[in-house]
């Protein structure tokens, strides 16, 4: 089957947010911008992934899968512009959209594995997992997962801190956050708190993305 | 006696915040530093004298650093010693339950070439977490003297003395890092030809991690050709290692750190939780800790900032002591001997000397400040304030600021031109400036709080008004100037130090210094405006002054006689407040005229005092910008809640 457009996408995507994540029935024709006999519509119904019901459009379960695809490839788009190349805001939100479209045919998966199978995405909203991630948890990998990722009194071995910023690199390995170090999360929020030896520190979540923990194998 | 004193030979004390080392500096000296349970106190550098034996030293204390790099204002400050004084030698304070994060920065200054000894402190505590150290392994293991110690109970302090008096540098055998770093170091070692406080070695791997101070030093002790050869190898260096130069050499040091303590520590497990460790639990828990918060400031502030020291310490010195006791005779002896009309209105009138000098100054100011003091230093030792600030970062960061930026804003409900000083401690310039603004604007100090506690709380409605139009402007504000400012948003990240039971002596040393240091700075500014306003009055200027005022009070619906209050705001901002206290007193106010009045007062112009420091640490500029905005702001907002209170009825 051809690829759906990029407009097709974009409206499956909303719909997944807004009808699945969020508990509305259907998104008003209005609210998505789309005219009723635009290129994109017309291409979503012929596929029945999506219906029209009066001045709603609303996603069917035919469409679910392709869907929450989507918005999983926009979601590690995110990961991939704001944690690996450092672009944020709404720089980075408009690379996100434009990445998204590209993570097909595999790329998606290898993206994925290299992001290390993250469950959200950088706003916090969940990744849906593709097979590759499954696959990687039914392997019982340890996995090396950002502080964020961790659960309060989870413990793990410092991997890498990822370095975006020197100073703050350097700030957090002369208090001790350096590789190999065992550290125990404590606290998510409002700040993550965390042990490393005796010590305790807070940081914020911008600090905490850059800070990457081993998980200990139970 | 100057140049005795620059020849006595000088002890640095250096090390991480919140080892106690101004704990060490207060035991060596008698003297008295603040010392505190909150990262980062002392901003500036403490000079003290110690006698041992027959020989005067000269000790210094720094503010914390957490390695020879430095990254914040205060760690400079610190390194900047290394860089200039001639130690005879350098303590480095280490804490006995960090010992393996804490000892990378003893290699750095062993590195250096600096005589070093170790004091490993708080053994004390480390023994109740099950710590057992091997110490004198530790000494040969370093090649330096190690002496174990719990400093605020003195001991360990005589063989600290005893190794001062001894010390002999011997020369050390560099701790030796990975091959492929070593042949980098080697390279510029060989490049570099000047004279250098600290080793080659030390200033080499400084200049490969890019030290701008090193590189300005350098740069100056090198001839040209030298220099730009130097620059060329440390750039292909720094590229070449551009992933991870820092990390390989934090790693380095660890490794080496990790051989020093072989066989030195053995922990055995200590399960039980004590309560501190609890009550610590429920702070930091944003469920628990905001209603701890509101208990603190309910206790804190509003019960016995505002009720015991405004209410009751207030009523007894300004009501009983000064009414019946003190004033009568001052009085008296006024209008005896004072005949001439100017002199007793400098001394006695309506602004004189004592009466709106000293009276104010002694049974108004004081009381409040000095119990605000008090609740400030408890609070500061027991360690709530990194919680605070941990709980209230994300908040902050709306506002452009990091939870590390609490400790100023709190510290200005007691005094705001203490708190300008301290945010000193901030990190972006932009943090400094959001900062200072806040304080000038929205925050009163515990003068002025006090006052206007004493004067709301007979109208409960008008005190909850002026909270919430308070609280609101300081977010909005803060939002909007983290809005305007260009730069990024701070990051957030601090040491949480244990709970401690703040020790009573401590608390009590501290609270006096602050309100001596206080009681200093103010009482020359309230004999200065008496003095100004006198003048004012004996010449009529005052009048001059109030009449160009009182269109703009009238504007915001408040009586003529304010304008006093507010003239007054200047030279303190509490002298404002404590004026509409007598104003309020003899009932010219209504409950919405005072809340207007407060409000206003309250955003209004900081005080002298407050703006010299403002220029001093933002430079002048800055400071008029935010002089001119706050006046703006305070009569406009003003403005509008009169009109607010008016069209609702609020407080009618």
């Amino acid at each position: 089957m051809e690829r759906l457009s990029e407009k097709a996408e974009e409206i499956l995507e909303s719909l997944w947010v807004m009808t699945v994540e969020g508990d509305n029935v259907g998104c008003l024709l209005t609210s998505l911008k789309v005219n009723p006999n635009s290129e994109e519509l017309v291409e979503l119904i012929h596929r029945s992934y999506v219906e029209i019901r009066g001045d709603r459009v609303c996603l069917r379960k035919e469409g679910r899968p392709e869907a929450q695809m989507t918005v999983r490839r926009h979601r590690l788009a995110e990961r991939l512009t704001m944690d690996i190349l450092g672009i944020s805001g709404d720089e980075g939100n408009e690379h996100a959209c434009e990445f998204e479209h590209l993570l097909r045919q595999g790329v998606d998966v290898k993206l994925c594995t290299l992001l290390n199978h993250p469950t959200t995405c950088p706003h916090g909203n969940p990744i849906p997992p593709g097979e590759c991630c499954i696959e990687a948890r039914q392997q019982g990998e340890p996995g090396i997962v950002a502080l964020t990722e961790l659960k309060s009194g989870e413990s793990g071995e410092i991997a890498y801190l990822a370095a975006s910023d020197d100073k703050k690199m350097q700030k957090l390995m002369s208090m001790g956050v350096l590789p190999g170090s065992q550290l125990l999360l404590v606290q998510k929020f409002p700040s993550y708190i965390f042990k490393v030896g005796n010590s305790q520190f807070a940081v914020d979540d911008m600090l905490a993305r850059e800070i990457h923990i081993r998980r200990e194998v139970k | 006696m100057s140049d005795q004193q620059a020849s006595f030979p000088k002890v640095v004390l250096v090390g991480n915040p919140n080892v106690g080392k101004s704990v060490v500096f207060n035991a060596l000296t008698g003297a008295y530093t603040t010392v505190s349970n909150y990262p980062g106190t002392s901003v500036e550098v403490s000079r003290g004298h110690c006698q041992i034996t027959d020989r005067r030293y000269e000790i210094l204390d720094t503010p914390g650093m957490y390695s020879m790099m430095p990254i914040t204002e205060e760690e400079r400050v610190a390194r900047r010693i290394l860089l200039t004084e001639d130690p005879h030698a350098v303590v480095h304070v280490i804490d006995a339950r960090n010992l393996e994060r804490m000892l990378p920065m003893t290699l750095q200054l062993i590195e250096a070439g600096l005589p070093v000894i170790l004091v490993v402190n708080i053994l004390d505590e480390a023994e109740r977490l099950g710590i057992k150290l091997d110490l004198d392994l530790l000494q040969r293991n370093l090649g330096i003297p190690v002496i174990g110690a719990v400093m605020k109970r003195k001991i360990g302090l005589e063989e600290l003395c005893q190794a001062i008096s001894n010390y002999a540098m011997v020369p050390y055998k560099p701790f030796v890092y990975a091959q492929d770093l070593e042949q980098d170091i080697e390279n510029i070692i060989k490049l570099i030809h000047g004279d250098y406080r600290l080793s080659l070695r030390a200033t080499c791997i400084l200049l490969m991690q890019k030290d701008d101070d090193i590189q300005k030093i350098v740069t100056e002790k090198e001839t040209e050709d030298d220099y730009r050869q130097l620059l060329e190898t440390t750039r292909e260096i720094s590229f070449r290692r551009r992933a991870d130069l820092h990390l390989q050499i934090s790693l380095e040091r660890r490794k080496v750190c990790k051989q020093m303590l072989k066989d030195v520590v053995t922990q055995t497990v200590n399960e039980t939780e004590p309560f501190s460790e609890k009550l610590s639990i429920w702070m930091m828990n944003p469920l628990t800790g905001t209603p701890i918060l509101l208990l603190v400031i309910y206790f804190g502030l509003y019960e016995f900032v505002g009720g015991f020291g405004a209410g009751t310490l207030v009523d007894f010195l300004e009501g009983n002591l000064f009414e019946n006791y003190i004033n009568p005779p001052v009085v008296n002896f006024a209008e005896k001997y004072l005949t001439a009309d100017w002199l007793f209105e400098l001394v006695a009138g309506e602004y004189g000397l004592w009466t709106l000098g000293i009276r104010y100054a002694v049974a108004l100011v004081l009381p409040i400040v000095g119990t605000f003091f008090l609740i400030f230093s408890l609070l500061e030792d027991s360690g709530y304030f990194p919680r605070l600030a941990l709980l209230v970062d994300r908040l902050f960061k709306k506002i452009g600021l990091s939870g590390r930026a609490v400790i100023p804003i709190v510290l200005g409900f007691g005094c705001d031109t203490m708190a300008t000083l301290v945010t000193r401690t901030l990190e972006t310039k932009r943090e400094r400036i959001i900062a200072t603004m806040l304080l000038a604007l929205a925050i009163p100090c515990s003068a002025q709080l006090g006052v206007i506690l004493g004067l709301l709380s007979a109208v409960p409605n008008a005190l909850f008004v002026w909270t919430v139009f308070l609280l609101l402007l300081f977010l909005m504000i803060g939002f909007l100037a983290a809005k305007v400012l260009p730069g990024d948003s701070p990051v957030f990240y601090m040491e949480i130090p244990p709970l401690r039971l703040p020790q009573l002596r401590n608390v009590m040393v501290k609270t006096l210094t602050r309100m001596q240091s206080y009681f200093v700075e103010i009482l020359p500014l309230f004999l200065f405006a008496s003095v100004v306003l006198w003048a004012g009055k004996m010449t009529g200027t005052l009048g001059n002054v109030i009449n160009v005022f009182s269109p703009i009070v009238k504007a915001i619906g408040l009586p003529v006689e304010v304008t006093t209050a507010f003239v007054f705001g200047f030279f303190r901002r509490d002298f404002g407040a404590a004026g509409l206290y007598d104003l309020q007193t003899s009932g010219l106010l209504s409950a919405a005229q005072l809340t207007v009045a407060a409000v206003t007062l309250t955003l209004f112009v900081p005080c002298v005092a407050q703006f010299l420091v403002m220029i001093k640490e933002r430079g002048f500029r800055v400071a008029a910008i935010i002089f001119a905005f706050v006046t703006v702001m305070a009569f406009s907002s003003g403005w509008f809640l009169n009109k607010f209170l008016l069209t609702t009825g609020l407080l009618a």
